[in-house]
């Protein structure tokens, strides 16, 4: 095959840190986070948009980064599963996640917790059709969604409580 | 990764006449890329036939939805996302916003575009259906002009549609609705978010007297291309509501007009069941 691409330089503020790299404009971003900028907390799943597992943040909206090519996140600012957590301290949502058991084998776990973290910034107090809404693009093959649900639901019914 | 990435230029024009005086200067050779919703998808499965693609994503000229008193434009690159939040949009053209909703899942919706929608030219797609109810037009740019089309003329076989080379859709354009409307859209998929249609239906009706006054219907997923029903439609209209033969004909003639397949996602005798059916909840809606 013909080889006419040359590598092109994309800078991007990801996790509040700002990264550059040289890599091919259609490279996947799920490929640059993870294997340019060793950020592997994003999976991939069926990389065809289905599964969700490579959600991220892209200025500020939910993507599917297996979808997104390189060039295209020049100049963006990106969320990761990795700039969820606020230093050592987690995300309502993570924390909920955890004490809910809303992780069991953990592959769509990342991918889950950006579609609740992204659902809460646009609606901070979802009812349950919302929550499921915001899950419906994310797949998960272990927990059959009930306590992924609930984790999403105690997250928000915490921030209350805080509020 | 099964791409050869070597292989795929991408460059980003500084504005739409910058892209298309690319694409004319090859004919054919460059596509536009928005959303990448489908090409990434066949980037990935080795199947993307094209090498060269210009990032139209950022470009101000295809992006925004106006509104005047005639008419409400929508910019090619307006996403599934901004349809859903448009507050006019959801008022009067519930159909795209049923359709939006109903495309793929948040992420997708986020990043899938109309004109995107129109260009893939799939038949299974969920927003022509509604675009059809509403007599869309498309806006296509070159560099050598300007022309509109009306969408119910620009798909015109499987995959074919009335764009040329060098020629890229810069808006989808609909007449605002006038009196009352009855509308309806539903669409049967394997499970209820995020699946690809088995079938698609979306049409608007007004009531006057009992009798159906006007009536569109168009449907996806049962034909090569989306289908507008003008034979059901032109049978339906003038018929009164309470006729107990109705349903029994329209369905008939609704059944006689599509030509749905088996493939991978359903059966043709299905998805002409359910398109008898369909058309049946609409005239319970219209006799409501």
């Amino acid at each position: 095959m013909l080889e006419r691409a040359r590598k092109i330089r994309v800078s991007c503020v990801v996790n509040g840190a700002a990264m550059t790299c040289e890599t091919y404009p259609m490279a996947r971003l799920l490929d640059v986070l993870r294997e340019d900028l060793k950020l592997t907390g994003t999976k991939e799943g069926c990389g065809e948009g289905e599964c969700g597992a490579c959600s991220i943040e892209m200025d500020g909206a939910l993507v599917n980064s297996c979808l997104v090519p390189a060039l295209q996140a020049d100049g963006a600012e990106i969320r990761t599963i990795e700039g969820v957590a606020c230093g050592q301290s987690l995300h309502a949502v993570q924390q909920a996640f955890v004490t809910h058991g809303g992780a069991q084998c953990g592959i769509c776990t990342p991918g889950m917790i950006l579609a609740a973290v992204n659902l809460l910034a646009r609606y901070p107090q979802p009812d349950d059709a919302q929550i499921r809404e915001g899950l419906s693009g994310n797949l998960c093959r272990c927990t059959g969604y009930r306590k992924i649900f609930e984790s999403v639901v105690a997250a928000v019914r915490d921030a209350e409580t805080r509020a | 990764m099964r791409a050869f990435l070597p292989a795929y230029e991408m460059e980003t024009p500084r504005d739409l006449a910058a892209a298309l005086s690319r694409m004319a200067s090859d004919p054919g050779a460059w596509r536009a890329f928005a959303g990448g919703t489908d090409l990434m998808v066949l980037l990935e499965a080795g199947k993307l036939p094209h090498r060269k693609f210009l990032n139209i994503w950022n470009l101000g000229e295809l992006r925004g939805i106006a509104v005047t008193a005639e008419h409400v434009t929508l910019g090619a690159l307006t996403t599934y996302a901004e349809v859903q939040r448009h507050e006019i949009l959801t008022r009067e053209f519930p159909l795209l916003c049923r359709a939006a909703s109903e495309t793929g899942s948040v992420a997708t919706q986020n990043r899938g575009t109309l004109g995107g929608n129109i260009a893939n030219a799939s038949p299974a797609a969920d927003s022509p259906p509604a675009l059809i109810v509403y007599d869309a037009e498309i806006d296509i740019v070159s560099a050598g002009g300007a022309r509109w089309v009306p969408y119910a003329l620009f798909h015109t076989g499987y995959k074919n549609m009335n764009l040329r080379a060098g020629e890229l859709i810069r808006a989808i354009r609909v007449a605002r609705p006038r009196g009352v409307w009855k509308q309806y859209f539903r669409k049967v998929g394997t499970r209820r978010a995020q699946a690809i249609s088995k079938i698609c239906f979306a049409a608007a009706g007004s009531v006057e007297h009992g009798r159906i006054a006007e009536v569109r219907i168009a449907l996806g997923s049962v034909a090569p291309t989306v289908l507008r029903a003008q034979r059901t439609e032109e049978l339906l209209r003038g018929q009164r509501l309470d006729d107990a033969a109705l349903q029994q004909v329209a369905q008939d003639a609704l059944g006689a007009e599509i030509a749905p397949i088996d493939d991978m996602r359903s059966t043709g005798r299905y998805r002409r069941n359910v398109a008898r059916n369909l058309l049946a909840e609409f005239l319970e809606v219209l006799a409501s």
